[in-house]
């Protein structure tokens, strides 16, 4: 299949290691991996902060630079979770009633990774191999958004060496919340605290999960902390084998001074 | 020239209890900091959670039930003129007689008028939001009029000259140790000896509420229902409390918001099974009082309904935001919150906390008075999942921040920022351009892999608890284009 590759504005300017463990790991599986120039950016921010008119444009970028993909792949179930349930909806608000259609049937064709991976392409063990004891966040939109349920879990358990160790309060948000975590700094650190707690309560070497956003939210506090508990996106997992541990990935811990 | 329309009023200034007087952020700060507060607190949500969980799940029709609670209460709304004035009709018919109060201000002095006319200078009052919203007590006290709470939570907050900081569970955070120091400063003929086990303070708030319910001759209730094809009011309660004052008073004043209504009485059958699982994670409500109009010999004499409006209208012309008048007030969406479960109820300022107030609240006031409380969440959609009535409270939020963020007059810096941002990701050449200047991070880096932790604002929201990482050297998609150049 030719997958196209929605690589998010967030992986591609701060965490360039995932796509490309995204990318690398689809290749593996024998699918071919375009990377749409034109992409930028899914609107999410712009419209959970309450500028929804301003991410019109956004979304019809987003329209354009996919147009034509057979099968859209991003590594972020918090993006796939906002082009299926607000681009159509604030193109059609604004009166762009052509983008809102275009921008639904694109949703139709776009997967969170590990929804790619093990309903579209029907796989669990996508031979990988990761020597670490891990623990995974079901993040709040994989889980109750996109409904992922435990494709991931499934995903990892079939990854060679990988010990799964259950997080407690999974469920629960990490704090993230986009701009939420400065808007309500202190609000976000709290529960950002508990959730911390929750990981190293595992005595995890990696905290895993689908978005690199709360990745980022999680690994900055345990970073902070001084913890040896690092975070690793799921993609960067799956795409590790015996041969290359993990592509571009930083295996040591998140802060190294 | 044609008529200029003012819009339609909302809850009104300086009456009540819809505004904090500081934003959320500020308020939620100072919460976070009371180790006692976040420990009652992370303790009875989960106990709650738990408890609503397990009774949900005995449910195999759950998701039926939800969608039919749900479904009633969109039709019903969009008739809601109709079925008004179908239930004054049969209040009246039956003996009872309504008023219409568009506001706090009018519903207070309503009941005031009421009460006066009585001669009483004292009420019992069963549980109820719509007159904290309206700040009755308040009101009646100014009138000379005592009001005594009679429902055992919403009783520990009054003697604590406290405020109410959950829709079921007004002192939900106080522990017993804290209310037992409550009652044995404030009950007059309290027992000295008093301990903090469940079972004696219940003891005591009974005996300190006993001699007020023989002597009321004047009760005020809230509604959790009120069908309108017969005219039956409901009120729903587990203490008891509330079928002395609905029964033993000779007047009975009811303060219901107009969103309170069902149309048929077969619609109870939804949402008494709904409302008790998603509240108190009961399978069946304990007290179930229902009355209509007045019956010779049997419970009050006289009975009003006051209708109240304070913002529901004007909420109800909202297409996205109208969807919160379908709340039944279970309160399960403050008990999944991770934001209520640390910060508490009294932050968002308003009587209705958690995730349920962030959307209600600013919209019965105007969004610019309760500009905060859209903000108050990281959209992490739990609230949806356990609304009974399934209110897409996340979505709600969204619109609010937006009708917020399209009110302003003037251009903020947080606009401006936005507004350059959306430009540039409308179009992948300036994009790729905004992306390299980030790079101008690894400059503040001097290699280290994170950034400074003292960044200036706003990263520094963001960098005082949190590190940064240090941005890449390449973006991918700049690598992905090099090795793929043809």
């Amino acid at each position: 299949m030719r997958v196209a590759l929605f690589a998010t504005c967030l992986v591609d300017t701060l965490v360039p290691q995932v796509a490309r463990a995204t990318a690398v790991l689809l290749q593996r599986l024998g699918h071919e991996v375009v990377v749409p120039p034109g992409q930028t950016c899914c609107g999410q921010m712009h419209v959970n902060t309450g500028y929804r008119r301003e991410a019109v444009p956004i979304v019809a970028n987003h329209v354009r630079a996919f147009a034509g993909a057979e099968a859209v792949v991003a590594p972020s179930g918090s993006c796939v979770a906002s082009i299926h349930h607000q681009q159509a909806m604030v193109a059609r608000r604004a009166g762009e009633t052509a983008l809102a259609e275009e921008a639904e049937a694109l949703a139709a064709r776009t997967y969170e990774l590990s929804q790619f991976l093990v309903d579209v392409l029907g796989v669990v063990d996508v031979g990988a191999y990761y020597p670490h004891r891990v623990t995974y966040h079901p993040t709040c939109h994989s889980l109750r958004l996109l409904r992922v349920g435990d494709r991931p879990q499934r995903l990892l358990r079939a990854v060679r060496g990988l010990e799964l160790v259950e997080l407690p309060g999974a469920e629960s948000c990490c704090g993230f919340g986009g701009t939420f975590s400065v808007k309500n700094a202190d609000t976000s650190t709290a529960m950002l605290t508990d959730k911390m707690a929750n990981v190293l309560a595992t005595h995890a070497e990696v905290c895993t999960a689908g978005d690199a956003s709360c990745l980022m939210h999680i690994g900055g506090g345990l970073s902070r902390m001084r913890s040896g508990t690092r975070t690793v996106h799921l993609a960067e997992i799956l795409a590790s084998t015996e041969e290359a541990v993990a592509p571009d990935q930083a295996t040591a811990p998140a802060v190294s001074r | 020239m044609s008529h200029v329309f003012l819009g339609i009023p909302t809850a009104p200034r300086g009456v009540g209890h819809l505004r904090g007087d500081r934003p959320f952020p500020e308020a939620a700060r100072e919460a976070l900091r009371d180790g006692q507060l976040r420990a009652n607190l992370g303790h009875a949500t989960s106990t709650i959670r738990a408890k609503r969980a397990a009774v949900v799940g005995e449910l195999p029709d759950w998701e039926q039930l939800r969608a039919a609670g749900r479904a009633i209460k969109a039709a019903t709304m969009a008739r809601l003129d109709e079925h008004l004035l179908e239930l004054e009709a049969r209040v009246t018919e039956r003996g009872g007689t309504v008023h219409w109060a568009r506001d706090a201000a009018e519903a207070n002095a309503i009941v005031t008028r009421l009460v006066r006319d009585t001669g009483a200078d004292e009420v019992v009052k069963v549980k109820s939001m719509a007159t904290q919203e309206i700040g009755l007590n308040e009101a009646l006290e100014a009138a000379g009029i005592h009001a005594w709470e009679t429902d055992l939570a919403e009783l520990i907050v009054q003697l604590g000259e406290d405020r109410p900081s959950h829709i079921l569970v007004p002192a939900i955070h106080k522990n017993r140790a804290e209310i037992r120091e409550i009652f044995l400063r404030t009950m007059p003929d309290v027992d000295p000896h008093l301990t903090d086990e469940p079972r004696q303070l219940a003891m005591a708030a009974r005996a300190h509420l006993r001699e007020r319910f023989l002597r009321a001759k004047v009760a005020i209730s809230g509604a959790n229902f009120a069908v309108a094809e017969t005219g039956t009011l409901a009120v729903v309660e587990s203490e008891g409390n509330g079928r002395m004052c609905l029964t033993l008073p000779q007047t009975l004043i009811t303060v219901m918001g107009i969103e309170k209504l069902v149309p048929t009485w077969r619609d109870l059958e939804v949402f008494l099974q709904l409302l008790p699982r998603s509240s108190t994670g009961e399978r069946m409500n304990p007290y179930t009082s229902l009355w209509t109009g007045v019956t010779d010999g049997d419970g009050p004499s006289e009975f009003h309904l006051v209708l109240l409006d304070n913002g529901r209208t004007a909420t109800l012309a909202d297409e996205v935001g109208r969807e919160v008048l379908h709340c039944i007030r279970c309160s399960a969406c403050l008990n999944v919150c991770p934001v209520y479960e640390r910060t508490g109820g009294h932050a968002y300022g308003s009587v209705y906390p958690g995730p349920i107030g962030a959307v209600l609240s600013p919209q019965l006031t105007g969004v610019e008075d309760n500009a905060s409380l859209p903000y108050a969440s990281s959209l992490c959609g739990a609230c949806y999942d356990v609304c009974p009535v399934a209110i897409d409270i996340p979505s709600i939020l969204v619109h609010l921040r937006a009708e917020h963020v399209e009110a302003q007059t003037r251009l903020t810096p947080e606009a401006v920022a936005f507004k350059a941002l959306a430009k540039a990701m409308s179009n992948s050449r300036l994009w790729r351009t905004a992306q390299k200047a980030t790079r101008l991070g690894r400059l503040l880096a001097r290699g280290r892999p994170i950034l400074p932790a003292t960044l200036p604002p706003p990263a520094s929201q963001w960098t005082f608890s949190r590190d940064l990482p240090t941005p890449p050297k390449e973006t991918f998609s700049e690598a992905w284009a090099r090795e793929h150049r043809r």
